[in-house]
């Protein structure tokens, strides 16, 4: 700690390089956050899948129906606590830019699937009784303006017409990577104003007593089905999801690529800054070693210089991205969740303090090593 | 007092020194056999043509440097023999270096560059401070302890530089050109200072010079030749 004053004084000597390089980090690591927020809202699905739930569904494509049939007898198979079904709506709300996901939901079984999502009691009965109700998400809701007692015409794309809706509630999540952009009504209704495809469902959500037993239950289910006219493919929720964001192409990849990138820009600049300004203190340096600081001195007080902009850079730039999310969501509202998790955050800093202690460490070697004679011989 | 050093005991004795430099497949001896008798409370000047050895001498009495061969005892010490690492703790402990340069930190003030050396040191903030306001007032910059270097002249800096080195009390001092960068006026305060630290603080100081006017100061005097010691007026070699 007494190094304090010594440590300080080379910071703040040459003001404008000590800002590029604390900028430098600052700006590699919004970049960074903002890279894990984007991977984030594609993979939350991922982050806040049910262990207990599994996904059925047609085994030739997703956009392929099952029949209503197939409640009962799954509900038949041992291990199996619950299940509910959905479909796909795909309608359009005033224009196709407005997206959100729209489901038609079974209403008796589909709310005790997915506690996550909370509703008020008096808002969930006014749905049940209400044919063309529905259950709009807080984002959703929020994005659009609208509030309950709200008429919502929606254009039918996949069905035909002019669809409307009552929003009789709105849910809320109770974790942040939870999704609430999602628009439910009833099955039901849809069942009825589309007779050309009655009792089809999109997918079923199954819960298993215990989730020990999920790939067993996977297998039973979909050998129920085999050799049927409607074959199924069934997979954990965290394995549906994981293909689901693989139709966007490789997401992860793309963001680790631009990631590494960023961070190997970074360590390029701030490692010439660093040793930059070591090569300038060769003298200031053989002097401190003649006066007896040892190796493990000045190892120690280059590597915490370093360390020092890294971690001061990488705290601003996490702070501006995270009051930048805090700011909302600048797709308003197409992605999912729009926030800075922890585990990002963490892994940043993680990142940051590699970063300064790598690009400190060759600089801090060769002063280390330096020959105090030969330094003090160049002046 | 030089003339009976055999009998009494000496606080720094270079026996057989030889220093070569390689360079490619050619070696330099840059000092050749130098023997030296230095006693506490000493001040010894050492004058010669540029290129004679003088640094390189200093350097292995101040133990920044390995001779190739021979011992160099310091208070019964041999530095000669030393592991670098223990070196550099003997270094903190008994040697005080002023350079012709001044070697101040520049983004340090004064007191900030004169409290270096005690940060090897176990003293609480409190004594180094004590310690530091000394130094200061010893070498007359009491009231300059919170300047930055170039915010002083060449001859204050001088001084920061003086405080700096007799700051931790070492065993003795080594000047190498101490007024090489100073005008006629400030190299006398400065050798002035330097004389009060042998005469009034018992400081024992070596000190390497081209100035005529400055080796006067000193009690003993050396000359270096190409790499050979010989005495030179009261001073001798042993
Ligand atoms: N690292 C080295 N490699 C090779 N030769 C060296 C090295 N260091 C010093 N020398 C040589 O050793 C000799 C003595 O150098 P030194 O610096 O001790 O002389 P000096 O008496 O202090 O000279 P000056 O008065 O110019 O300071 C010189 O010829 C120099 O070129
Ligand atoms: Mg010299």
């Amino acid at each position: 700690m007494k190094f304090l004053p010594l440590l300080l004084a080379n910071i703040g000597r040459k003001k404008m390089r000590t800002i590029l390089t604390v900028g430098s980090y600052a700006v590699a690591l919004f970049l960074f956050g903002l890279l894990g927020v984007i991977d984030m809202s594609f993979n939350q699905g991922l982050e806040v899948a049910g262990v207990d739930r599994l996904i059925v569904r047609n085994k030739t494509s997703l956009i392929m129906p099952l029949p209503i049939a197939y409640k009962e007898r799954l509900s038949q198979i041992k291990d199996v606590k619950d299940v509910t079904f959905a479909s796909w709506f795909g309608g359009v709300y005033q224009e196709p830019k407005n997206f959100f996901a729209q489901f038609a939901i079974d209403v008796d079984t589909y709310r005790a699937m997915y506690p996550e999502f909370e509703i008020p009691e008096d808002q969930w009965d006014a749905f049940v009784r209400d044919r063309q109700g529905c259950i709009v998400g807080r984002k959703t809701l929020d994005r659009f303006g609208w509030k309950i007692g709200d008429r919502i015409p929606i254009q039918a794309t996949i069905y035909r017409g002019l669809w409307e809706f009552n929003i009789c509630g709105v849910y809320e999540a109770r974790r942040e990577a939870d999704d609430t952009t999602q628009f439910w009504f009833h099955f039901n209704y849809l069942n009825e104003r589309t007779p050309f495809i009655k009792d089809y469902v999109g997918w079923y959500t199954v819960r298993v007593h215990n989730p020990d037993k999920a790939a067993e239950v996977t297998k039973t289910i979909d050998e129920r089905f085999a050799n049927s006219s409607f074959e199924t493919t069934t997979e954990t929720e965290k394995a549906f999801m994981a293909g689901f964001v693989k139709q966007f192409g490789n997401i992860k990849l793309i963001i680790l690529i631009v990631g590494s990138v960023v961070m190997f820009t970074l360590l390029l600049i701030t490692g010439s800054n660093m040793s930059l300004s070591i090569r300038e203190r060769t003298n200031e340096i053989a002097i401190l070693k003649a006066m007896g600081f040892g190796p493990t001195h000045i190892l120690t007080l280059i590597l915490a210089e370093s360390i020092g902009y890294a971690v001061i850079g990488g705290f601003l730039g996490l702070s501006v991205c995270k009051l930048f999310t805090l700011g909302g969501d600048p797709t308003n509202g197409l992605l999912p969740v729009f926030f800075l998790d922890n585990k990002t955050v963490i892994l940043g800093i993680g990142i940051t303090f590699m970063v300064g202690l790598i690009s400190g460490f060759i600089p801090a070697l060769i002063a280390m090593r330096l020959n105090i004679v030969r330094a003090l011989r160049s002046i | 007092m030089a003339n009976n050093q055999q009998t009494q005991e000496s606080l720094i004795a270079v026996k057989n020194i030889h220093k070569n430099y390689t360079r490619g497949s050619e070696t330099i001896e840059v000092l050749k056999d130098v023997n030296l008798n230095i006693h506490k409370g000493d001040f010894v000047a050492f004058m010669g043509p540029s290129g004679s050895g003088k640094t390189t001498l200093l350097n292995l009495l101040g133990g920044l440097d390995f001779p190739t061969s021979g011992h160099i005892l310091i208070d019964g010490q041999d530095i000669a023999g030393m592991s670098s690492k223990k070196l550099t703790a003997w270094r903190a402990q008994h040697v005080g270096f002023i350079f012709q340069l001044y070697n101040l930190i520049p983004v340090m003030t004064a007191f900030q560059n004169v409290e270096l050396p005690l940060l090897l040191t176990r003293l609480s903030k409190k004594e180094r401070r004590q310690h530091v306001e000394t130094a200061l007032a010893i070498v007359g910059l009491s009231d300059r302890m919170s300047h930055y270097p170039r915010q002083l002249s060449g001859g204050q800096e001088q001084r920061v530089a003086i405080a700096r080195a007799i700051v931790t009390d070492p065993t003795f001092l080594l000047c190498d050109e101490p007024t090489g960068d100073l005008d006629r006026k400030s190299a006398n305060e400065i050798l002035d200072l330097l004389t009060r630290l042998v005469n009034e603080h018992e400081k024992t100081l070596l000190m390497v010079t081209h100035d005529p006017l400055a080796a006067k100061n000193a009690g003993t005097r050396f000359h270096l030749e190409k790499g050979v010691l010989t005495a030179n007026s009261q001073g001798e070699a042993a």
